[in-house]
């Protein structure tokens, strides 16, 4: 069907193109044609430039012709065949690639030559893909733009760190109280933002994260200001130490392994994983829930939900809080992982970074995000030698992403519960949400 | 008549213009009371004070349940949609990217949400929740059935027809149980023998016999389609320039003159201006 629809559309298509050229013509005459120089004398006189215009009308008509005979071209190729040749493979591929994913990560640490870098990088990654998942639910679910999320990050983080100097408590007891507090700071960012919607809810949260950044950097007795807090625990297996140099009460010792920081790094690895399947687990049981139900149909329509009996503000406060409490679980990750945090890591452009890993990934969609943290960040590591050019082309790759899927890499949406099979929602009927 | 609703001295002002003013009726219990009036008549105004989305500036709304009567004008927007006021919207606002089932589904968010202990004990998967969505299901399942949606359920709301979104937001505010349903403008867009099909379902739900399980419910609709209006309607408020001007059974308001003097524009000198007004509001009543 795709040789006969191409060859009446010629006539219109040259019709247009030569209305560009006409359009072109009565532009460029004026503007190229007629150009006032000074004479020898001082005076001055009125070249003519004329090839000149018609070389540019020339190129008008052909670009406008290419583009039109490209555009019927695509849109005959469209005509149904496309998508639906695809549909059928891609759908059966996309179910596979989630386990395929979720074995990679579960293997990572056993394949060979995978070194110490590489399972840094995993847990980067990682730690990226929990902090998307977590967003993930106040924006991508929720639909509340959220442009502070660093803010629960850092929470998270000091809360550890503070809680493990000052008190000594382990990893495992600071890890819930994180999470905890986070969630409470993620209340509290939720009261006042209740009534804001888009612009201003991202507005407000970007300040909040701002402030909570500053307040860090300044408040010197308790965070150490600038200069962070160092000398943080690192977490334990069971109450085994993981020191290097092994000893009595050690992993290494207690396993009768050779002593070596790799034990660490493993072990900090498939801590950050399990972390991020627990806040994947808990999004997908949320979302065939009536909350996470709630959550989606107030990013589809608030007005509607309020006029059905749901509590807008419990509603946005638990979107809030249970998307904090996993930043905030990823952030006493972060700080034990790093024994090292300042505000520096806090800053606005990582509240950006996890929005855009959402936003590439496909709002609300998990294994979008997943996708999106790996390409983002694995790609940034993968791309160090680039320089200040991977910026560049990440910028680059961003924008034709958008171009090409506005709606993120993932942006159908699956249905929570069906009478009949399960079929996706095409991305153009999701709403993003207002606020 | 024991009356389901009773709105008494309600006025509504925004900054100096008062849209409602001082208007009473009451709408009674099983029956299908109709609010018209031409464009700009307050009708939505006063509908959005029933339903919470304003609050009236002064006058009073009261719910008459069976255990006690409800003061709808204190209470918060879906603090009214628990007290059992149902509504829809003029324009459509379904959750469009969502499954017709789960639009249904939402709408039973609170006693799914109860049956879940809130939410902690269905992540753990300790409750009894799934007997609670099997019945919500059931119950949307039947409400599909009486409008027609069974074969589209699995769908996404925003692929439907318009006539069958009309149709979906009153299964789903009827999912919500309410006693009393609120309907803005339902056979707005619909054509004639979708009108008559609306009618229909109306009565039924009036009845009770919509939906197996359904229990009867009062309803109060705003509608400008007088074919609709005069077929269905037990009881009919009209409205004027923010006032009421006629109240009573269908026959009646379709002889009253003050109606059809607003409708049309004629009679006293006050009027003149909304002419053009009345005429945009196309059918007059004796339509």
């Amino acid at each position: 069907m795709t040789a006969p629809a191409a060859r009446p559309a010629l006539a219109p298509a040259l019709r247009d193109a030569a209305l560009a050229a006409l359009i072109a013509l009565g532009l460029f005459l004026p503007l190229v044609g007629l150009r006032t120089d000074v004479g020898p004398g001082g005076g001055l006189f009125l070249r003519t430039r004329w090839p000149d215009v018609a070389l540019l009308v020339g190129v008008v008509f052909l670009g406008r012709l290419a583009a039109r005979l490209w555009q019927d071209w695509r849109a005959a190729r469209r005509g149904a065949s496309l998508p639906k040749r695809l549909a059928g493979p891609l759908s059966r591929s996309g179910r596979l690639v989630a386990p395929l994913l979720l074995a990679f990560a579960l293997l990572l640490p056993v394949i060979p030559g995978i070194g110490r870098y590489e399972l840094d990088l995993g847990i980067l990654v990682l730690t990226y893909v929990m902090l998307g998942w977590g967003l993930n639910i106040v924006v991508g679910l929720a639909g509340l733009l959220d442009l502070g999320y660093v803010a629960f990050y850092a929470v998270g983080a000091y809360s550890y760190a503070l809680l493990a100097q000052a008190f000594g408590l382990s990893f495992w007891i600071c890890l819930p109280l994180a999470g905890l507090l986070a969630a409470f700071w993620g209340i509290l960012l939720g009261f006042p933002v209740l009534r804001l919607r888009g612009d201003y809810l991202a507005i407000v949260t970007l300040a909040f994260g701002e402030i909570i950044r500053l307040v860090l950097l300044n408040w010197v007795s308790l965070t150490g200001g600038p200069n962070g807090i160092s000398g943080i625990p690192r977490p334990s297996f069971f109450g085994l130490s993981f020191s290097a140099g092994g000893g009595p009460g050690s992993f290494a010792d207690a396993f009768g392994l050779e002593p070596s920081p790799t034990h660490r790094v493993v072990f900090l690895y498939y801590l950050i994983l399990a972390l991020a399947l627990l806040t994947n687990w808990v999004t997908l049981r949320l979302r065939r829930q009536p909350l996470g139900r709630a959550w989606e149909a107030m990013r589809e329509d608030e007005v509607a939900c309020r006029s059905l009996g749901i509590n807008i503000t419990t509603t946005k406060l638990t979107a809030f809080a249970l998307g904090a409490m996993f930043g905030g679980f990823a952030g006493a990750f972060f700080a034990t992982r790093q024994a090292f945090i300042s505000p520096e890591s806090f800053t606005f452009i990582e509240s950006a970074i996890i929005l855009a890993i959402v936003v590439l990934g496909g709002l609300g969609s998990q294994l979008g995000v997943a996708i999106a943290a790996l390409g983002l960040i694995g790609g940034f590591e993968v791309f160090r030698d680039l320089q200040e050019w991977r910026m560049l082309v990440f910028g680059g790759a961003m924008v034709l992403i958008m171009i090409w899927k506005p709606r993120g890499l993932v942006g159908s949406r699956t249905p929570s519960v069906a009478l009949g099979q399960r079929r996706t929602i095409s991305a153009s009927m999701v709403a993003e949400g207002r606020g | 008549m024991r009356p389901i609703l009773s709105v008494e001295a309600l006025t509504m002002r925004f900054g100096g213009l008062t849209a409602v003013r001082e208007v009473s009726f009451a709408a009674a219990t099983g029956a299908i009371t109709a609010v018209i009036g031409p464009n700009g008549a307050g009708k939505t105004t006063m509908f959005n004070c029933i339903t919470g989305f304003y609050r009236p500036s002064e006058g009073s709304i009261t719910l008459h349940r069976p255990e006690r009567p409800v003061a709808l004008h204190r209470l918060a927007g879906h603090r009214i949609a628990r007290a059992g006021v149902a509504r829809t919207f003029q324009n459509v606002r379904l959750f469009g990217g969502m499954t017709v089932l789960e639009n249904l589904l939402v709408a039973q968010h609170r006693r799914l949400m109860a049956a879940t202990g809130f939410g902690i004990g269905a992540v753990l998967g300790l409750s009894g929740y799934r007997a609670a969505e099997a019945a919500a299901i059931g119950r949307a399942t039947a409400w599909l059935e009486a409008c027609g949606l069974l074969d589209r359920a699995d769908d996404p709301a925003a692929s439907l027809p318009y006539g069958a979104q009309r149709r979906l937001e009153i299964a789903r505010a009827m999912c919500t149980e309410p006693a009393l349903l609120c309907l803005d403008e339902p056979a707005a867009g619909l054509n004639p023998r979708e009108s008559l099909a609306l009618g229909a379902l109306l009565r039924a739900i009036r009845d009770g016999r919509a939906a197996e399980g359904a229990s009867p419910c009062s309803i109060l609709l705003i509608e400008h389609d007088m074919g609709v209006v005069m077929g269905i309607s037990d009881h009919i408020v009209v409205l004027d320039h923010g006032s009421k001007i006629a109240d009573g059974l269908p026959a009646a308001i379709r002889a009253d003159p003050r109606v059809i003097a607003a409708y049309l524009g004629e009679g006293e000198g006050e009027d003149e201006e909304d002419e053009a007004d009345a005429g945009a509001a196309g059918d007059g009543p004796a339509a």
